[in-house]
Formats: C-alpha cells, structure tokens, sequence
C-alpha cells in the first residue's frame, strides 16, 4: 500500500490543460474560417489532450492493484473487488438468502414497477407528440390564373385551420410555364436556411392586384433581384440559391398539385441547391431538415438521422 | 421535595407566554435549532462581501419563485389570448407593471448574479477538493436558469419573443446528430403550433424550477457540510495551523504526492 493513502485522490498539478483548451478554441474557430485551422486545432487539441491524460495515469497509481488484506485468517489475499471472493459468503451456516434481504429487494423493486408504471406514459405523453401524427395537408392557394408566369406570388395561407393564426405561413409562388406540357410551378418557402427567420422579397409588391381566397391572400411582386433574411442578412437569388451570409443550403421548396384548375401547396423538402433557372432548373434535393443544417457534403454526417417531419 | 422554588417573576412569565409557540415547535421538530445551524455557522474569519453572491443568487431566484406564481394568476398561456394577457397585466391590473418589471429584470438580475458567484467561486478556487460536486451542480444550475431565460423569453408572445424562440429552437437543431430531435421535442411539432407555448410555460413555471429547488437544496448541503473556504489570500487557510509535512514533501490534505518525479 500507499503510504499516505487517505489523502484526497486529486491529481497533480498539470500544463498540459491549457494547451488542449488553446487547441479546442483553434478547432472551434477553425470550424467558422477554415477546415486548415480546424485541423490543426484538432491536432493540437489532441496532442495535448493525449500528455494530458498521459499525466494524470502515471502520476496516480490506477494501474496498480490494491492489495487487500486477508479478511479472515483463512481467505486467501484476492483483491476484494476481483472474481467470487467479493461475494463470497461470511459463513455457511447463515440463511443463504436472508428474509429480511428479501423484503428489501422487494420493497424496491416494486416500488421501480410502481414508479415505472406512472412514469413511462407520463413521459411518453411528454415525449411522443412533437414527433406522431407530423406532415403538412394539402392546401389550396388559388387558380392557376391568379399566378402569372415568371412572377413571383407572396402567397400567405393557414396550413391547419384548427390551429388557427399560429400555422399561419408564406411561401413564394412563381409560374415556369408549360413543361412537357404540363404547367410548371417553383414554390419556395419563407424559412431562411440559416436560422428561420421569415426572408423577404428584394423588390417591390404589387399591392394593387392584391387577391384574398378566404384565408389566403396572394399578393405578386413586381420585379425582385432575389430573397433577403432580415435577421442576420442571409441572401438568395430568384432560385433560392444561397448568394451571401450565413445560410448553409438553398431555400427550401414544395411540393404541390393542381387539380380542377387549382393550384395546391403540398409538403416541404430541403434543397441543397439549384442548377438552371425556371423550368429548365435541376434542383437537388433532400428530405426536409431544420434551417441551419447542411444536407450535402460533409457536414451533413452530423444529421445521420432526421425526425419524422 | 424539599426544594424551594423562586415563583417566576412577572418579565420571565411574559417571556415564557411568548416563546411558547417556539419551545412546543423545537420539542417536537427540532426545527428552531435546525434553522439556528443552517444559518449561524462558524465561518473563517477573513471572508469579505464577495462570499455574498450565491446568498444575492438564491434571493434572486426566490424573488423570480414569487414574482412568477403570481403573474401565472393572470397570464394566459393560449397563442389567442398570451398577448392580451400580457398588456391587461401591465396597463390594467393593480401593480402589475410593477410585478412583471421585477420578473423581467429580476431575470437578468439572476443570470448576472450566478455568473459573478461563478467567477468569484473560480478566482478563489473555491471550486477545488473537496468541492468539486458542488461547482459541477452550480453548472447545472446555471444551464437551468439559462435554460428559464430561454422559455420565458417566448412567453410575452410579440414579435421578438416568437423570432428569438425560432431562432433558438433551430440553433438547438444544428446540434450534431440528436439537434433535429431536440428542436422538434422543444416546439412540439415540426413548426411552432398552438402547443408550443403551453409546452414552453409548462417547462418555464413547472419542470425547471423544480431543478432548481432540488439542486439548490444539494448545493447548500454540500456548502453547509464541506464549509466556506477561506479567501486566496488568508493567513487563516485551512490546515496552516497543525500543518505536518508529509513524508514526500507535499501539503498533507491538499495535494497527492505524485510519484513521476521520483523515478530512480
């Protein structure tokens, strides 16, 4: 043993610390500038982290085993924590298995059923909503005239009318024309790509051919250069594409339909980003994911997996 | 019983009706002498104001406890009504301008709080053994009370409250991996809804201040038991006094003599 060994188990005094906070910040900042940085912070952060640990195992005695004395003069000297001597039995003659360890084991484990039994539906009521019964319903935006080709439309629309002003959304509406004739829409969705915050038209609106269907309200811009967040000054052109700040992807679109002459606003997916404009474009798409999340590349290895949207 | 007894004087037997109520709650409960204990402890000599940041913190938060409980008597969690019953709050009812005002800037006035405790704390290396447990439940407290200005930020539902709470719910879901499911756990659905708010008032008014009570009561357990420390700079440190120098040359309580240096 030890001499001294009911002193506090605290390590030594050690550098190296400083060193690994110094390479987590490189990696940190390197991972906003450049993957150059974040590099060799990782490595920094890694070396030192490596002499770090290195530190506290050879200057505390882990590796070595205690030795135990012998609990009875009998016992042989196996560590107390090492194969059956930690459970071997004090003596034969006791009960092998006492009432009184019975009714505590019990007692407990009962009261686990019990506490299970009213925790697990409770969290469930918690947890499980927000990802059960997701998914957006079609809605209808108007007829196909009220869309007028090459324009965008601002159309502002009540995606679940039992909910009220809350779902209240906007997405911009722009009519291709025919493709393989059949009319071609681009329905782009109001959510930045960087953090969600509602982008805006760079560009006048035609306020005076203002149409209201219900609840929906379609109001087309005159001309626009493209689409611009208020919050943090992410800008995209006319086709979504991220062209400065923050965003880390294009803005995302929707599906729709039309049927009997209406145009409908269906589900919402992410877009990486769009090649082309207008019906000619190539958008490259992926499942819906949350602003601020990259769908391609690397980076898009930190969302293996998305919630049922 | 030969003893004679002096029969009290008239101030002893006014004093004796008085303490009555005290003296029948201590011989049953203990909880006078408790109470005396908690707050009369010995503690180092040299300790100055700054070791009065946590008691300012904890008075903050109780300050937030009941400022909060009563606003919740006429705030209304409903995306229809929250507004409305934010601005009957402060131009209507008596002195609710004032009772949201100490909530509003309590709130700053909390986080600050903790933030200086924590860096005073830091700078005394009260943190150090045997106190470790104690700085590690103070850091989630602090996520605890961030996590309060969070939801609350959501509740006056205006304008800036509803984008602030966009941006921060999709600033959680850029966290790696488990970040989608946190943001959608957050707002209760793939876009804020009408169960948003609710769910942000239920964790703003129920779940985390029941954190907090429950880690407050472990951290001033572990203060009460472990003691203050002495400031960097006293004379008085713990140990000074009957200090024994180890055998290998280290501070017998502070530090474990390390054995790198002494290889053969």
């Amino acid at each position: 043993m030890q001499p001294h060994d009911d002193h506090p188990h605290v390590p030594g005094p050690s550098l190296w610390p400083v060193g690994f906070a110094v390479g987590v910040v490189v990696l940190m900042i390197g991972l906003i500038v450049s993957w150059w940085i974040a590099g060799l912070g990782a490595i920094v952060a890694l070396v030192f982290g490596f002499l770090w640990v290195r530190d506290l195992t050879v200057g505390t005695p882990l590796t070595h085993t205690p030795e135990v004395p012998p609990e009875s003069p009998t016992g042989a000297a196996v560590p107390a924590n090492v194969g059956a001597a930690a459970m071997a039995p004090a003596s034969l003659s006791e009960e092998r298995y006492p009432r009184s360890k019975f009714l505590e084991a019990s007692t407990l484990g009962l009261g686990a059923v019990i506490g299970g039994i009213v925790t697990v539906p409770a969290l469930g009521f918690m947890v499980g909503p927000p990802f059960l019964k997701q998914g957006q319903k079609e809605r209808r935006l108007g007829p196909l005239s009220d869309f007028p080709e090459g324009r965008y439309v601002v159309a502002t629309y009540t995606a679940d009318p039992t909910q009220g002003v809350v779902s209240r959304r906007t997405a911009y509406v722009r009519a291709n024309g025919l493709l393989d004739g059949q009319p071609s829409f681009s329905i782009i969705s109001n959510h930045c790509a960087h953090l969600g915050c509602p982008v805006q038209p760079n560009g006048p609106l035609d306020q005076q051919n203002k149409k209201q269907h219900g609840e929906v309200t379609l109001i087309p811009t005159i001309s626009i250069a493209g689409f611009g967040c208020p919050c943090h000054g992410g800008q995209y052109d006319t086709e979504g594409n991220r062209t400065s700040g923050p965003p880390v992807r294009a803005l995302d679109r929707y599906s729709f339909a039309i049927r009997d002459g209406d145009l409908y606003i269906g589900t919402p997916f992410s877009v990486s980003h769009v090649e082309g404009t207008g019906k000619d474009a190539t958008i490259h798409k992926w499942t819906f994911a949350y602003p601020g999340e990259h769908v391609d590349g690397l980076e898009s290895w930190l969302y293996p997996i998305q919630p049922p949207h | 019983m030969t003893t004679t007894r002096r029969p009290p004087t008239r101030n002893e037997q006014l004093q004796q009706t008085i303490l009555y109520p005290v003296d029948w709650l201590e011989e049953r409960s203990g909880l006078v002498g408790g109470i005396r204990y908690f707050l009369f402890r010995k503690v180092p000599g040299d300790i100055n104001w700054f070791q009065t940041l946590g008691s300012a913190t904890l008075t903050a938060f109780i300050v937030q406890a009941l400022t909060g409980s009563i606003l919740a008597m006429y705030y209304k969690p409903d995306p229809n009504s929250a507004y409305p019953s934010i601005q009957h709050i402060t131009n209507d009812v008596f002195a609710g301008w004032l009772v949201r005002g100490m909530h509003r800037w309590g709130a700053s006035v909390f986080i600050i709080l903790m933030f200086l405790h924590m860096g005073r704390v830091f700078l005394f290396g009260a943190y150090k053994y045997p106190r470790e447990l104690n700085w590690i439940i103070g850091v989630l407290l602090l996520a605890m009370g961030l996590g309060e200005g969070f939801t609350g930020y959501l509740l006056p539902w205006d304008q800036t409250a509803y984008w602030a709470t966009v941006v921060g719910i999709n600033l959680n879901g850029t966290a790696p991996f488990l970040g989608p499911f946190i943001a959608q756990f957050l707002q209760g659905g793939t876009y804020i809804n009408a169960d948003t708010l609710p769910r942000f008032y239920a964790i703003h008014m129920l779940l985390i201040p029941g954190a907090i009570f429950a880690l407050i009561g472990l951290h001033l357990y572990l203060v009460i038991r472990l003691g203050v420390t002495s400031p960097p700079w006293s004379k008085e440190a713990a140990g000074t006094g009957t200090m024994i120098p180890s055998q290998n040359g280290g501070r017998r309580g502070l530090t474990r003599p390390s054995t790198r240096r002494r290889s053969p």
